[in-house]
């Protein structure tokens, strides 16, 4: 597979491979993906939808795990780490 | 409002991991009705996750491509929160499930155990599987530098994986000692198929160096990682890395089990030879059961979804093979307990639940999980404690003994569509 898929993570345009995650993209965007509650900056862990460490807005819907989301075209992505 | 979608089938499989598809298939040989239902977003569990992408032939390849000719009804991206009164409550993207069944088969796979240690929840320091999901999901590894630590022979996979896939990586540490991870070697030459997977994995490694007696002290970064600092036979170094993959082995997700009323036995669920849990018509297959590895997941699987159509005949003709995979579980145990010192990484600060924030000597003050639990949100954030429980039980020697429903947190209006009659009680 060679296409790609682009999304937006916190505005800035992201470009991954079809049928790349969300979580994916927010690594390739450089952010990270939530702040923990006493402030900590955090990404993916698990990688597998366990961990829950990697929750991002997707499309305005807060609390989704990234790792478990396929990219779509032109999702918007708000990554709060 | 969400939608309430409601599902029956003659055999309900949750998992669709090798154990999960191989259950559903040997299920769906009977004509019967088949559902196979998954949190992911495709087919194949972890092991083959993104194996839609790789060569026709191979193994997975052969499976997934048996189920998508299959009459089975894949529920993909569900969660299953809630489970009584032979219903399946399960929440996705856009709708609740409700899901009735004649036979149930819980095929819910491991999770990695990790174990707290100064600098662990800084972004780029993840599981050893965990990374590898990551890179499966599309993440570019080309060219960084990935140190992999823990125990199990996943980190030769992942290491093995991730240069393939261009990264540097930097090392292997293995807390284990040199002499276990011989007699490791030598047992597993005699389990079918093993010894050629050994010897691709020490050509697929060649260079690296691979250390025991070897674990993490710390990671260190700047809001992310830069270095790990490891232990190596009592001596300490500094290493620069990009990515540390660090994972203690895998544990089983057993909640659903519990959820179901299955018992489980030294922490696995309890099956009799037909891979039947304690609840009559609930079987059990995969490394819920014993961590295993493949070949023994599908061949419990193929076992759970005969006998759960009442091919028995069948099933039995498959107790030999089974019985010559389930000593990977014994070699496995033996080779890889976890050492003591790794009780000593956390430091009073350390985060030992990464939901709620809560430290090591806060725990420190606490004598059961409960305890904990009620004192400081301890496992109680969105993760329901599959994080920390494991690892508090490691370091404190805690019994984690309950499950309560939601198994996952969900929206209200799932909770709602869950039929008054299987509404929790307690």
């Amino acid at each position: 597979m060679s296409e790609s898929v682009s999304v937006r993570v916190n505005g800035k345009p992201v470009t991954v491979r079809a049928g790349a995650t969300v979580a994916v993209a927010v690594l390739a965007s450089g952010a990270t993906c939530r702040t923990s509650v006493t402030g900590q900056p955090r990404s993916p862990l698990c990688g597998m939808g366990t961990c829950f460490e990697c929750r991002v807005a997707i499309n305005g819907e807060p609390q989704r795990r990234s790792c478990q989301v396929l990219c779509e075209a032109n999702m918007e992505i708000e990554a709060n780490g | 409002m969400d939608s309430v979608k409601h599902l029956r089938f003659d055999v309900a499989v949750v998992g669709a991991g090798p154990a999960g598809i191989a259950a559903a298939l040997a299920a769906a040989d009977s004509g019967k009705t088949v559902g196979l239902i998954d949190d992911n977003p495709a087919a194949g569990g972890q092991i083959w996750r993104g194996a839609q992408n790789v060569q026709r032939h191979s193994v997975s390849a052969v499976w997934l491509e048996r189920l998508n000719k299959s009459a089975i009804q894949l529920v993909r991206g569900a969660r299953v929160f809630h489970a009584a009164d032979g219903e399946l409550a399960a929440e996705s993207d856009d709708s609740a499930i409700q899901i009735s069944y004649g036979k149930l088969i819980l095929a819910t796979g491991a999770r990695e155990l990790y174990l707290p240690f100064p600098g662990w929840t800084l972004p780029n320091v993840m599981g050893a599987g965990g990374l590898q999901a990551l890179v499966k999901s599309g993440l570019d590894i080309a060219g960084k530098r990935i140190v992999v630590a823990g125990t199990g022979p996943l980190l030769l996979a992942v290491a093995a994986y991730a240069r393939k896939c261009g990264a540097k990586v930097v090392g292997i540490c293995e807390q284990t000692t040199r002499p276990r991870m011989a007699r490791f070697g030598m047992k597993m030459m005699l389990v079918p198929g093993k010894a050629a997977e050994a010897l691709h994995f020490a050509y697929e490694l060649r260079g690296i160096p691979h250390w025991t007696d070897c674990w993490p002290v710390a990671a260190f970064g700047n809001r992310r990682l830069e270095s790990v600092r490891i232990s190596r036979q009592g001596q300490t170094s500094e290493i620069e890395c990009d990515y540390l993959a660090c994972g203690f082995h895998l544990i089983p997700n057993v909640e659903l089990p519990r959820m179901c009323g299955c018992q489980l036995k030294n922490g696995f669920v309890d099956v009799n030879e037909y891979q039947q849990t304690s609840v009559a018509g609930t079987y059990c297959a995969g490394e819920p059961t014993g961590i295993g590895g493949l070949e023994l997941a599908l061949v419990e699987g193929e076992i759970a979804g005969y006998a759960a159509t009442n091919w028995e005949d069948r099933a039995k003709h498959l107790f030999p093979k089974r019985a010559r995979y389930q000593t990977v579980v014994r070699i496995l145990k033996a080779a890889f307990p976890l050492r003591p010192e790794l009780k000593n990484l956390a430091r009073p600060d350390t985060l030992v639940c990464r939901c709620e924030d809560v430290s090591h000597e806060r725990l420190c003050e606490y004598t059961s999980w409960r305890a904990a639990k009620l004192h400081t949100r301890c496992g109680m954030g969105p993760c329901q404690g599959r994080v920390c429980a494991p690892a508090a039980e490691f370091l404190f020697g805690w019994q984690i003994d309950s499950v309560r429903p939601p198994l996952y947190p969900v929206r209200c209006s799932s909770l709602a569509a869950i039929p008054s009659h299987s509404v929790p009680r307690n």
